[in-house]
């Protein structure tokens, strides 16, 4: 088994496959602890259905980078969804459900109309749960992803006590003056951006899992948020390093191979919780 | 200069007025107790003072060397807050987040200052302590510190014992009036009318008849009366 490990290691490909999967696990484990204690899970679900819309209108318009039409869009859509969470008509959990299921429809109708593709259920398919698109990643969207993931790394580290703060307790900071807007906007382009980069990994139906599993394992067992933090961030790369190994041997879709793993260190830590 | 002078105020939400033609002011040392009714546009004022929404109509002025940002404020308790994972000493020193600008990371001064609140409120023990697993009484300590980081000049509290029992409450009373003590100008959001006639040195009683005064002032007017025989109607049906 070691032997076919390294077999497949010694192929560029999987090695991409698992650098990414790495930044993107660790990225969305860290943004996910927020968005689940500011009660946003959701909005991961939203995002990445606008995302498959957007990339369809790519898909259709014919664009060799699809990123320059994704990215924009899934931030847009972001600081739409975010802002409806204070006071509008509609409510905030009202408001992704529709511009989700919005998107999803949307999107699948006008591959379906423009489809150029003779296998369009097989593509779909491929974009909402990334079957293999993590194993065709080219070096150029490997080193995009790279550097999109660290550019969240730092901004988090340095952010890191405002999005506390923020999170916490937004009345209180706002009214000692700190920018609650600007820090909600940056969580919500960030938040963006990294489900534009998961959907290579997990697809987009899944990517909820990679945002939402590592945050709630890890607060069943710590107590402080910062080692809520750190060991969601942990405990979300080893899933997916589990995850992407247990698919190269055993030939098991990626994503939901994540996803189930990840499934697996919840039930493990509501266990270890119990009995602390 | 009065720290805070409020001028024709009128306050609510999106145009809608709730209260209108509020006038008092805020000296230095003051300890102003907002009372009314549930409804009657209390936390809406304060929430206008903070500036975390705008006033309808009137003018809020600071002086005496107050900066709007410079109110520490213990808000009430969000859904959010009660199982948030976070320790005692995180939640204090993000008090002191006003200040910092866009420095990323805290000083020694300033974890400095966290812990001489934290020992001022009696929860110095507690600092390791997941916030979510305190006590009432221990939760609102630890805000109150946080509020402590942000500011020592004026706080602003948002019914501060709602939730907590008797003992407690007469704890936090006895805190507060300490901080009053100190220096530090409290205003307070009630609806708890004795507290506020034992401890305050101002009243502000909305509702339909507004009034604002001293504490002395308070018990002999209309409003106040009108809580005195309440409070007697009270006395029989109990």
């Amino acid at each position: 088994m070691i032997d076919t490990l390294f077999l497949y290691f010694q192929y560029p490909f999987v090695r991409y496959a698992m650098v990414v999967g790495v930044l993107i696990a660790l990225c969305s484990a860290l943004l996910g602890v927020t968005l689940v204690l500011k009660r946003f899970s959701y909005i991961g679900d939203g995002l990445s259905h606008v995302a498959f819309g957007a990339m369809a209108i790519a898909t259709v318009l014919d664009m060799t980078n699809q990123m320059i039409i994704i990215l924009p869009i899934t931030i847009a859509c972001a600081v739409l969804l975010l802002r409806t969470g204070q006071n509008t008509k509609i409510q905030g959990d009202a408001a992704i459900a529709m511009i989700s299921v919005g998107a999803l429809a949307f999107g699948y109708l006008l591959m379906n109309i423009f489809s150029t593709s003779s296998n369009l259920s097989g593509d779909v398919c491929s974009t909402l749960f990334g079957s293999t698109s993590i194993l065709t990643l080219t070096g150029r969207e490997v080193w995009l992803c790279a550097i999109l993931s660290i550019v969240v790394f730092v901004i988090f580290i340095l952010f890191y006590n405002k999005i506390f703060a923020v999170t916490f307790d937004e009345n209180f900071a706002k009214a000692t003056g700190i920018k609650t807007d600007i820090y909600n906007l940056l969580i919500a382009v960030i938040i963006a951006v990294i489900i534009v980069l998961a959907m290579n990994l997990v697809g987009s139906l899944l990517i909820s899992a990679l945002v939402i599993f590592p945050a709630i394992s890890s607060m069943r067992i710590f107590h402080s948020f910062k080692m809520v933090t750190i060991s969601a961030a942990i405990i979300s790369v080893v899933c997916a390093w589990v995850g992407i190994i247990i698919s190269i041997l055993a030939g098991t879709p990626v994503g939901s191979t994540i996803v189930a793993i990840d499934a697996l260190a919840f039930v493990i830590c509501v266990i270890v919780g119990k009995f602390r | 200069m009065a720290l805070i002078t409020v001028e024709n105020l009128s306050v609510g939400y999106d145009s809608n007025t709730i209260v209108e033609n509020l006038n008092f002011t805020v000296n230095h040392g003051d300890y102003l107790c907002i009372v009314g009714e549930n409804g009657s546009g209390k936390s809406t004022l304060m929430k206008t003072l903070l500036d975390l929404q705008d006033a309808v109509a009137g003018k809020i002025s600071f002086g005496d060397g107050l900066k709007k940002n410079e109110i520490g404020y213990l808000p009430q308790q969000t859904v959010v807050q009660r199982d948030f994972p976070a320790s005692v000493k995180g939640i204090v020193i993000s008090g002191c987040q006003s200040r910092m600008g866009l420095r990323p990371f805290y000083t020694s001064a300033e974890k400095k200052l966290a812990m001489k609140n934290m020992c001022r409120m009696g929860i110095d023990n507690l600092k390791d302590r997941c916030y979510r697993e305190l006590s009432g009484g221990q939760q609102q300590r630890a805000l109150l510190a946080r509020a402590l980081c942000a500011t020592d000049k004026v706080l602003l509290l948002d019914e501060p014992v709602s939730g907590l029992d008797p003992k407690v409450t007469g704890e936090m009373y006895e805190l507060i009036h300490e901080l009053n003590q100190e220096g530090v100008t409290i205003i307070m959001i009630s609806h708890d009318i004795n507290a506020a006639i034992k401890y305050a040195t101002h009243i502000l009683h909305i509702g339909d008849d507004i009034f604002f005064g001293s504490r002395d002032e308070y018990i002999i007017s209309d409003a106040g009366k009108m809580f005195e025989i309440n409070q007697k109607d009270g006395d029989i049906n109990d």
